[in-house]
């Protein structure tokens, strides 16, 4: 009966003199270790700089004179030409450079992203329950995994490509689906480690149900090697869209990534060097930030920190 | 002279967070086959003042003040000259003998290879040798299982053995970190009493470094009381028992439960003597 | 009030716990490690029943398999007049909100990702769903408090308590349903002397107030007789000795129990140099007698 003894009027009262009470926000192990990494001279200055590689990406395209499938007639095969703003010269179709490598950066960031978060998901959660339930479901799971991993992922691209046909969802997907495995994996050896700790006893000896240990007291605590493997999965997955596209299977003409704009710009490196400099550019900046940040966070989030 | 002469010694941590004083201000002095036991809770720097002198700091840690040993100033000597200190006339037992004991060499192996090392033994004599102060340490059937690996010996045989590794080069010093903390209480017991006997054997000095008061009322003639990196109380043993002054030791001994004495309740430590002194 | 007159709250009768060891490869045989053998015994309410033993003994695994964390192989534990191993779910569900543990680590059983409030929090969620928000903040913030910890602190994590800190936030964590025995896995044997009086005296001081009973594991016998009216005494797995707290400890039966009482320091050093004569007379008669 709150309603008539107003036992809830009193009690939110109370919880809300409670809120105003100064009770300070603690500091949370990851404000901790952001608070590290913003310490570390070199993963800040590489985040900042994939910052400013994504804006530009994204942001760029609008204020570049030329479009990505635009042929200029009267400028095929040029150097840098800033007139007529080709400002990283044109390739053999007489498109714009800057503009493609714009496009590309795009698309290899989309990728990434789509199947980096595609294999945290499901190689979060799945090496989560394997790891928790252990025996006989662990081992299932993880038989799973070797016979997905004995199966070249370029073969099961193109079943998925023959099945469904060219789409660069399909692509994500593919990818993502591949890289999961290592992912549950690590997580997986992480679950065994966390599942021995008193306080998923505790949580356990309270009644609590798997499913709610899972997502309540594992998953939050395998963030720091998930986020590591993570920022080490992005190139990887930026070199293998490189590899599909360049087979023919992944991002289709007109359109392109930095993996396809170097494939097209190595073998006429020595006469038209500008089409292969600005990509390769781009992607070793790229990877070499996401390798600091990568390296920057394990030093950050290592719990057991000097 | 005394053998280990301990003055002012501080011990910095260098952190993210700005410098930790570990050890504040530490002085003792150790006479010659005398035992002294260092006792304070965990974060009193009780631990560090002691692996100081061994050089045995963390390489953020920075040590000041002077030790002597014998005569002779070790502190921050370089590793090279620790070493032939550490492994010839000041031997150390830590908490968990699997630190010290390589857990893929044979126990002869490892025993055997500091005498032919630093006693110049031939490999049957240091076998010999070994087998003798693996008996000494009350090991049973020491002829046969010097041959074992260490995880083949339980925890307290464990110990033994780091004991016996401890005084093969009959050291003039032995420091004994926590050496029975993470043992069985009847296990434990078995130690300590083992340590009093050698300690008279063998005329070895002892450092005990324990938050155990109980273990060092029997064992040690002097105790040294710290917290929060400085010394609290230091004098004979029995005297601080008998009557502790410091109000610190005073509330640490009160506040543990004893099997002779049956108290109601337990009494807490004050510390109300840390805002007094701050205000003086 | 003589307990035996009450009917008590739990009874264990002749419970074993058994684990299957990795057999090796495909011909070596399983072996079967019995950790608990054949323990009985009875608690009442507002009792505290000490169990000591070394480490190995199975006072760990005897405690778990009480609240059914892990499976008995035989024998049987009533708790409230049910029998634990034939409970369904929702009766299970009850169990463990009547019986909360306090564990060894004070740090490693909390979660760290999470604050002090949702941890003391966490057990009401379960068995309490239907409570609201603010009623649940309201509950927190007084049992922070009846465990000595100041309610401001709710948004801290683990990492910024100290050790004696934690561990009342573990206390605060096992009361919040209001639990019927509290299982004190050597709760206060990580802590520091000073602070683990403290935390000694605040589990007294709770029990008289709330009436509960307690299980208390230690392997110092010195603080589960300070506790403990009743203290039993678990070697390899079996009772050797079960009894009113005094007797056990003055006036020990068996020779294990003899032999951990002698080994017990006691911070005097007269008292000591007889006590240690007197270990190496028992120590003499275990070798002669084996």
């Amino acid at each position: 009966m709150p309603g008539l003894t107003g036992k809830d009027q009193v009690l939110t009262d109370y919880a809300n003199k409670l809120a105003v009470l100064d009770a300070p926000k603690g500091r949370s192990l990851t404000q901790d270790a952001l608070r590290r990494l913003s310490k570390n001279k070199a993963a800040v200055v590489s985040i900042g700089i994939v910052v400013l590689i994504i804006l530009v990406a994204f942001i760029g395209p609008y204020f570049v004179p030329w479009g990505y499938s635009e042929v200029d007639w009267t400028s095929i095969r040029k150097p840098p030409d800033f007139d007529k703003g080709h400002f990283l010269g044109t390739d053999q179709n007489g498109r714009d450079m800057l503009a493609r490598v714009l496009q590309g950066t795009q698309m290899s960031l989309i990728v990434a992203a789509v199947a980096t978060v595609v294999s945290v998901t499901i190689g979060v959660i799945y090496g989560a329950v394997s790891g928790y339930f252990g025996g006989r479901v662990d081992s299932l799971m993880m038989r799973f995994v070797d016979v997905m991993y004995a199966l070249p992922y370029i073969l099961f691209v193109i079943i998925l490509v023959v099945m469904f046909g060219r789409n660069p969802v399909l692509l994500f997907v593919g990818i993502g689906a591949i890289e999961w495995l290592t992912m549950a994996r690590i997580v997986r050896g992480q679950t065994l480690s966390i599942k021995e700790k008193e306080f998923i006893e505790a949580a356990r000896a309270s009644g609590a149900k798997p499913f709610a240990i899972i997502m309540r007291h594992i998953v939050p605590n395998l963030s720091g090697p998930v986020v590591i493997y993570a920022t080490l999965t992005i190139p990887e997955i930026i070199i293998a869209e490189s590899f599909l596209s360049y087979l023919g299977l992944g991002v289709q003409e007109p359109q392109t990534s930095l993996g396809t704009l170097i494939s097209a710009g190595a073998p006429v490196a020595e006469v038209l060097p500008w089409m292969l400099l600005g990509p390769a550019a781009v992607l070793v900046t790229l990877l070499l930030c996401l390798t600091y940040i990568g390296d920057g966070l394990r030093d950050a989030l290592d719990p057991k920190d000097r | 002279m005394a053998l280990l002469e301990v003055k002012n010694l501080k011990i910095d941590f260098l952190t993210h967070d700005g410098p930790v004083h570990a050890v504040k201000d530490l002085n003792y002095t150790l006479e010659k086959g005398k035992t002294l036991a260092i006792v304070g809770e965990s974060g009193s720097g009780k631990t560090q003042g002691a692996f100081a002198l061994m050089g045995l700091l963390p390489k953020n840690g920075r040590a000041s003040g002077s030790v002597m040993f014998d005569g002779k100033e070790i502190l921050n000597l370089p590793t090279k000259e620790l070493r032939s200190y550490r492994a010839e006339r000041i031997g150390i037992i830590f908490q968990d003998p699997m630190t010290s004991l390589n857990p893929y060499l044979r126990i002869s192996r490892q025993m055997t290879e500091v005498l032919e090392l630093h006693r110049g033994m031939s490999h049957a004599a240091a076998l010999a040798e070994s087998v003798r102060m693996l008996e000494a340490v009350r090991i049973p059937d020491a002829k046969n299982r010097v041959h074992m690996y260490p995880h083949e010996f339980s925890g307290g045989m464990r110990q033994r053995v780091m004991i016996a590794m401890a005084l093969l080069c009959s050291p003039e010093l032995l420091i004994a970190d926590e050496p029975t903390t993470a043992l069985d209480v009847t296990v434990q017991a078995e130690i300590i009493d083992l340590l009093v006997d050698l300690q008279e054997d063998f005329n070895t000095a002892i450092i005990l470094i324990t938050h155990d008061l109980g273990i060092v009322a029997g064992t040690c003639e002097d105790t040294l009381v710290m917290f929060d990196g400085r010394v609290m109380e230091y004098r004979k043993t029995a005297d601080i028992f008998d009557k502790p002054e410091h109000p610190y030791t005073q509330g640490l001994l009160a506040a543990v439960p004893r099997l002779d004495k049956k108290v109601d309740r337990l009494s807490t430590v004050s510390y109300d003597f840390m805002a007094a002194k701050g205000e003086a | 009030m003589s307990a035996s007159e009450r009917e008590p709250i739990l009874k264990v009768r002749d419970l074993s716990v058994e684990f299957t060891l990795g057999s090796n490869g495909l011909f070596g045989g399983k072996k079967i490690l019995r950790a608990v053998k054949g323990v009985s015994f009875d608690l009442y309410q507002g009792e505290t029943l000490g169990i000591v033993g070394e480490s190995g003994c199975g006072k760990s695994t005897l405690s778990r398999a009480i609240i059914r964390l892990l499976p008995a192989s035989a024998g049987e534990a009533v708790w409230l007049g049910r029998d634990i191993q034939k409970m369904n779910s929702n009766e299970l569900l009850d169990l463990r909100k009547d019986i909360q543990m306090i564990f060894q680590d004070p740090l490693a059983s909390l979660n760290p990702r999470m604050t002090a409030g949702d941890i003391i929090a966490e057990p009401l969620k379960i068995h309490m769903p239907n409570i609201g928000k603010a009623e649940r903040a309201v509950r927190v913030a007084e049992m922070m408090q009846k465990v000595g910890l100041l309610p401001t602190m709710i948004n801290k994590y683990p990492h910024e308590f100290s050790g004696g800190q934690c561990q009342r936030i573990g206390i605060a964590r096992a009361l919040i349903t209001n639990p019927k025995l509290i299982i004190c896995d050597e709760a206060v044997s990580a802590l520091d002397v000073s602070i683990r009086a403290q935390v000694v005296n605040l589990l007294m001081d709770l029990q008289k107030e709330l009436g509960i009973s307690l299980l208390f594991i230690s392997h110092d016998i010195a603080v589960v007789r300070h506790i403990a009216q009743r203290i039993m005494v678990l070697y390899f797995g079996e009772v050797v000795e079960i009894g009113e707290a005094e007797q056990v400890t003055m006036d020990p039966h068996h020779d294990y129990t003899k032999r951990l009482i002698a080994s017990v320091p006691v911070p005097d050093p007269k008292v000591e140099m007889e006590r240690r004569e007197e270990r190496r007379k028992l120590r003499r008669a275990a070798a002669k007698a084996a």
